[in-house]
Parts: structure tokens; sequence; C-alpha cells
């Protein structure tokens, strides 16, 4: 823990960022540190973190998947938490790590253990640091996407509802296909562009179906991938991660839209 | 039947592009998966059966030689044959046999996805025998010749305008002019035309949901009673199962009834449920004369202990396939044989090769929603991934996907490196992406072929923040000159 923590006394806290968050969009990062210093954590932000290892896992690169494993258990484990503003890559680290050492017990017996501390960021404000409100306005119409792995592999569901709607004067207007996957899928969405895209518009019709003009997920692939696919099709509705709403950052530029535009 | 799997990515494209089998795909998203759901609801232990029927297989599956053994003792106890199969072509062969030994000129089939497996249709018409699909999809598709498109629904790719316009042209002996508008008029044209063929059939091939092995019994699930007619009118009965249906008792069968009708159509229980146990008895007033059991392997023991070997547990509900957005996309025939969905992804590499179905393990976003609707809880996601690594190790799939892949794992393991590398990257890219987002990017098409590019917003996130931007905006520190 080389960096300087955050003031509070509360439980210490790695954010792993995701590697899109770094590059693409660093607001998520810094609406996570200020989610969770608020929540009353200490935030420590890793230099050395680079990517989950979900790309080559997911394409069956099990050594590279192994090693890039390792460095992230190195990276995170002495904190009391591993918070990961995804359930994408939260997934990965909670549920992946230990199939990928299935053969290695001492790594897997420090997999398990990083497992049992790691959480996607807004279930970790409800379901351990008991947040129950945030201190945030929007104005603006919501609509939301229960990214797949959050869904399913963290079990993201009411949390973000729940505290999106603990904002003043904020609704969530569900599509029908709220749970159904957007296309993404890594790089499923570059080698299966035609199926992806077909998947990603029936993601959009929904939304368009509701009426919000906000659509909101706790995943910045599947983000970028509606937010893409939005744009292309000159649709006029903005796209951003729930912790920029929840962080009250949302006159930030909405995904791909230019700077200079806020 | 001959793959067209390899031409997965063609078969693709060609199914989104083709309306009325979107149309028939867009009705099967409000159809089964609601009424699957309504069924779960309406059973608080539904959960707890799915855990019941899985453990049955489990079971089955470790002690599989024990129950065969004990199944086919019993078969021959109540006056039936079994026919051990090791490949496809056994199974024909087998089949053929019987048939000939029957003297038969036709087969009345009811629906069997083992049967399109081995393809016996096109086998016995080879040697002169008719062989009649009885279920009306099935039917359906085989006027058309045509596969399934999928396991419990075979012609759901189909409008009813263009089953109307089939049975038009394969019934040219009836009135032209007839009204063919209503799914019930083609039902009834079907049932008048199937009616003669079970009368006279010499020959009835069934299925087998289920084999129970202490009492040696097929069980036969059905809407439509055309099993029923296939297995009791002809003199000879055929059932064609794969080896992993059994179940060890009566008991168990009902476990698993109580979820497959469920998972596959929403139904407490299929219309028709028949348990068949050899020829018919002296007493019987009807029944065949002779009950023959052709067992298949084609490949499953091979997945037995392998890390496929709890797609054994399948029991062809279809509901995997139901909830697939990929299927929903694209259809059965896209996966270019006879199984489709999350399901065949998995299993269609066990029985055709790997590198023919190269495809599809990863056509797949690996959503997981398959999962979460196994009756069986098959991890199907985790099997298709598994099909990945097999490829990854053989080297299988485009030589720039895999250096691509490399390259960013050599990063991602070097984080010294990665993070200039990065900022290069972010700085590049930041630089052109003065409007927010990319229209095209080169070595991006695949991404930007169909949706715009977001462009970086700005210096990556850890090196803001350990520049000391604390909670700041993205892009602020940017646009107040601190970082370039």
């Amino acid at each position: 823990m080389t960096q300087t923590p955050s003031p509070a006394a509360g439980p210490t806290v790695g954010l792993f960022a995701t590697c899109l968050v770094d590059l693409m969009r660093p607001v998520v990062g810094f609406a996570s540190v200020k989610l969770l210093e608020d929540a009353g954590c200490q935030v420590f932000v890793p230099k050395a973190q680079t990517c989950c290892g979900q790309p080559t896992f997911n394409s069956g690169d099990v050594p590279d998947t192994a090693d890039i494993a390792r460095g992230v258990i190195e990276n995170f484990e002495e904190f009391d938490y591993v918070v990961v503003p995804s359930g994408s890559c939260g997934g990965m680290i909670k549920h992946h790590y230990t199939e990928v050492f299935v053969d290695d017990p001492a790594w897997l017996a420090r997999a398990e253990a990083l497992s049992a501390k790691t959480y996607e960021l807004i279930s970790f404000l409800t379901d351990i640091m008991n947040v129950t409100s945030v201190p945030a306005s929007f104005d603006g119409s919501i609509t939301y996407h229960d990214s797949c792995s959050g869904l399913r592999e963290m079990c993201v569901k009411e949390q973000p509802r729940a505290l999106l709607t603990s904002i003043d004067g904020v609704t969530i207007t569900e599509g029908e296909e709220t749970e159904t996957c957007c296309g993404f899928g890594g790089l499923f969405c570059v080698k299966y562009p035609d199926i992806s895209e077909k998947m990603v518009d029936t993601k959009i019709n929904d939304v368009i179906a509701t009426g919000a003009d906000t659509l909101l997920a706790g995943d910045l692939g599947c983000l970028m991938n509606i937010a893409g696919r939005i744009q292309r099709r000159g649709l006029d509705i903005k796209v951003r991660h729930t912790a920029e709403v929840l962080a009250d950052m949302s006159d930030a530029p909405a995904i791909g839209e230019p700077l200079d535009k806020a | 039947m001959e793959s067209m799997s390899p031409e997965f990515k063609n078969n693709a494209r060609g199914a989104i592009a083709n309306d009325p089998l979107q149309a028939a795909l867009g009705k099967l998203t409000h159809g089964f998966p609601k009424k699957r759901a309504e069924a779960a609801a309406r059973l608080p232990e539904f959960d707890d059966l799915r855990d019941l029927a899985r453990d049955i297989k489990d079971h089955v599956l470790e002690n599989l030689d024990l129950y065969l053994e004990t199944y086919e003792a019993k078969v021959i106890e109540m006056g039936g044959y079994v026919h051990w199969c090791s490949t496809a072509q056994d199974a024909r062969e087998t089949i053929l046999d019987i048939c000939r030994k029957a003297d038969a000129k036709t087969v009345t089939k009811s629906k069997s996805m083992i049967s399109e497996e081995i393809a016996v249709n096109r086998y016995l018409e080879d040697y002169g025998i008719e062989a009649i699909e009885t279920d009306l999809g099935e039917y359906i598709i085989q006027l058309r010749k045509e596969p399934p498109s999928h396991i419990i629904a075979p012609a759901i790719h189909l409008s009813k305008e263009q089953v109307a316009d089939t049975f038009r042209e394969a019934h040219q002996d009836l009135d032209a002019s007839r009204d063919l508008d209503e799914p019930r008029a083609l039902l009834e044209e079907a049932r008048a035309k199937l009616r003669d063929k079970f009368i006279h059939a010499d020959v009835g091939l069934t299925g087998a949901n289920m084999l129970i092995a202490e009492t040696g019994t097929n069980v036969l699930v059905t809407n439509e009673g055309n099993a029923d007619l296939t297995n009791n009118l002809p003199r000879v009965h055929i059932v064609l199962a794969s080896i992993e249906k059994i179940v060890p008792t009566l008991e168990d069968a009902s476990t698993i009834l109580r979820v497959l009708a469920r998972s596959a159509t929403g139904q407490e229980i299929s219309v028709y449920t028949t348990f068949c146990t050899g020829p018919k008895r002296p007493e019987d007033l009807d029944g065949p004369e002779e009950y023959h059991v052709v067992l298949l392997d084609n490949g499953r023991t091979d997945m037995i202990g392998s890390e496929f070997h709890e797609m054994l547990r399948c029991i062809r509900c279809g509901s995997c396939l139901n909830h697939c957005p990929i299927y929903k996309s694209v259809g059965g025939h896209a996966y270019g044989w006879v199984y489709s969905g999350p399901m065949g992804a998995v299993l269609i590499p066990n029985l055709i090769g790997m590198e023919e179905a190269q495809h599809l393990p990863n056509a797949s976003t690996l959503c997981g929603k398959c999962e979460t609707v196994c009756p069986m809880r098959i991890p199907l996601p985790r099997m298709l991934r598994k099909w990945r690594e097999r490829q990854y190790k053989s080297e299988l799939g485009s030589a720039k996907a895999r250096w691509s892949l490399s390259a960013w794992a050599w990063l991602a393991k070097r984080p010294a490196l990665y993070r200039p590398m990065m900022n290069f990257g972010i700085a590049i890219l930041g630089q052109f992406g003065g409007r927010g987002r990319f229209k095209s990017l080169p070595l991006a098409g695949g991404w930007t072929s169909k949706r715009d590019l977001a462009a970086p917003a700005g210096d990556t996130f850890i090196n803001q923040y350990h520049n000391g931007a604390r909670g700041d905006q993205s892009g602020e520190l940017m646009r107040r000159g601190v970082i370039k």
C-alpha cells in the first residue's frame, strides 16, 4: 500500500478499475473512488494493474490467463476488499480465477481468498457498506441494462436500481429485455459482427420503447457497444455507467460524446 | 446429415437477412420463454426438482454400464430385442436389417433427434423403404427436404403461409382452391394424409425421451399422439435411442417428466406421455408383435469423464435454444447440423469434430442465460469455453486473432511496459478522437463496421489518479491543460 490512502479509517479497498475504464472512460474510475470514499472506505488504486485476463480466458488461453491472474492476485490480495466497477471483470476475478488454478493448490488458495473479498462496485456499496442513498442530482429519464455477468455471476439486479431511485426525482422505466445480452461478448462482437449487430439492435429497440433519454449499466464493454451502435444509428440517447450518475458526475460528456459538448 | 457448420458465419448472415425467418424467431421470444417462466413460477419446488433431476442423471452416468445392462436384461425379459450400435452406420444398418426382415415397404416415424443424427430416412429410402415423418413439424420439413431448425419445434422457422405453399405443392391431388389460411386447416390436411400411412405402415420407428432400467420401458412424450399411432399400429416397433437416455426407475422418470415439459413448452405435462414395454402380450388387444431397441453410442462414451461429461444429462427440452440470444438471432439452420443453440454448440463438436464445428463454441457471448434455464443445470457456458481451450491448444482459428491476443496478454503481464504503451496509444487515439468517437479505425474494422467507437476521454484513469487527480471528472485535467 504505497500510495496515500483516503482519509477515512474504514476498510481498505483495492479498486480494480478495469482496462476499459482506465483507457477509455476515466470518469468511471473517479466516480468509483468517490462513491467508495463517501461510503467510508480507504481506497487504493494499485498502479501495476492492467487487465483481469478475461479476453484470454474466454479465448481458451489458460496459460496466459493464469499469468495475468497471478499479477492481479499479487497486487490486490493485501486489501480487505477488491472492488470492480464491472460485473464482468469482477466475475472473472471472483469466479474464474479458481478455475484457472484448479491444478495449482498454492495459487488456488490465493485465488479463493481473493474471490471471497471481490465485489462489483454498486452491490458492494449496498450489500457490504450498507449505502442506501447517494447525494446526487440527475434530470433525465433512465432505463437500465442488466449486464450478463453482473446479473448472473455477481447477482447485481436491485442494488443499482435502489441507489438510483434514492436520487430525488429519478425513476427508472424498465424495458422488456433488460436481462437480454447486448451482443458485446468481448471478442465476440468483432468476430461475429452481424450477429452482434442484430443483438445490439434488439437491445436498442427495447431501450427506445421505454422512451428514456439515458441508458445506464454497470459494465463499460456493454455500454461502449450500445453507445457505439446508438450513435451509428443517429439516435439521441445518452449512455453512461451507473457510477457516474450515483457519484454526481453526469455533467461529463456521455459515452462517445465530444468533450466540448459538456 | 452433411454438416454446414463451417459456413456458420455465412449461414448467420443469411438468416439475419431472411425476413420470414426473423418474423418466426421474433414470435419465439414471447412464446416459450414466457410460458416456461409462468410454469416454473406455478411450481414452488421447481428448482428443487431441477436439482433432483440433475442428481438422477449424474448417478446414471456414474453407473452407466450397470444401468444399461439392467435395462437390456429387462427388455429381453419382456420379449424385446436390444441392438448395441457404436456408430451411426451401425445403427442405420441395424434398422435396415430389422425393416428388411419385416419385409417393410413403409416406416412411420415419430419425432426423433437421434434419427436425424444418423440420417436414417435417406438411408432407408436408398434401399427402397419409404420413411414417413408423422410429427406435424417433421412432416412439413420432410416435404420441404429441410433439416429441423429446433429440437422440439422442427418447423419453427416457417410461417403458416410457407407451410400452406408447401402443402399445395405436395398434395396436388387435393382441390387447388382449398382454404389453407388457418393453422387448423393445415393440421386437418396433414392428419388426413397421415391417417392412411399410420394404418398401412409395416414398421414404426420412434425415439425415446427416456429408457427406464427397472422395467425395460421407453418413454415417449408428444403433443400430437403421433408416437402412439407409430408404436401401436405397425407390426414392428423400433425404438432408437442414445445410451444416455437411461434412468434407473419409474420414479426417476416421473421426476424428469416434471421438469421436461415445463422447461420445454411451459406445459405441466405434455399432452401424450406414453410408456412402452416390450411387444404385445397375449392378453393385449393391440400393440406391436416385435419390439426392438437400437441403442446408439456415436461418440457419447468418449464424453464420459471428459470436460463435456455433464452434457450427457441433457433431456432435449429446447429451453436453452428458446432463451439464447444467438439462437433467436440466427435460428437453428445456421448451426449447420442436426442440433442447434447452446446445447448444439457444445454437442455438435463432440459428434462431428471440433474442426468442422469450430465456429459454434465461439459464436456465443457467454451471457449465461442458458444455464439459468436448463432443467438439468448443465454448465453450458463453461463447456463452450472448454471447447475454446481445446481449440486454442490445437491452434485452430485465425493466426491474426491469436497473434493479437498473445500481444495483449504479453503486455497485460508486464505492467511496467503496459502503462507506457497504453499512454502512447491513448495519446494517438486522443489526437484523432476530438469528435468523441470514431466512425472507422484501422485494425478495429470488426467493431467499426457496425458501430462507432467512443474515443478515449483523456489521459488514462491510473495516470490521472496517480498524478493527483482525486475525484476529478474525466477530461477535466485535460481541459485545464494539466495533461496534454
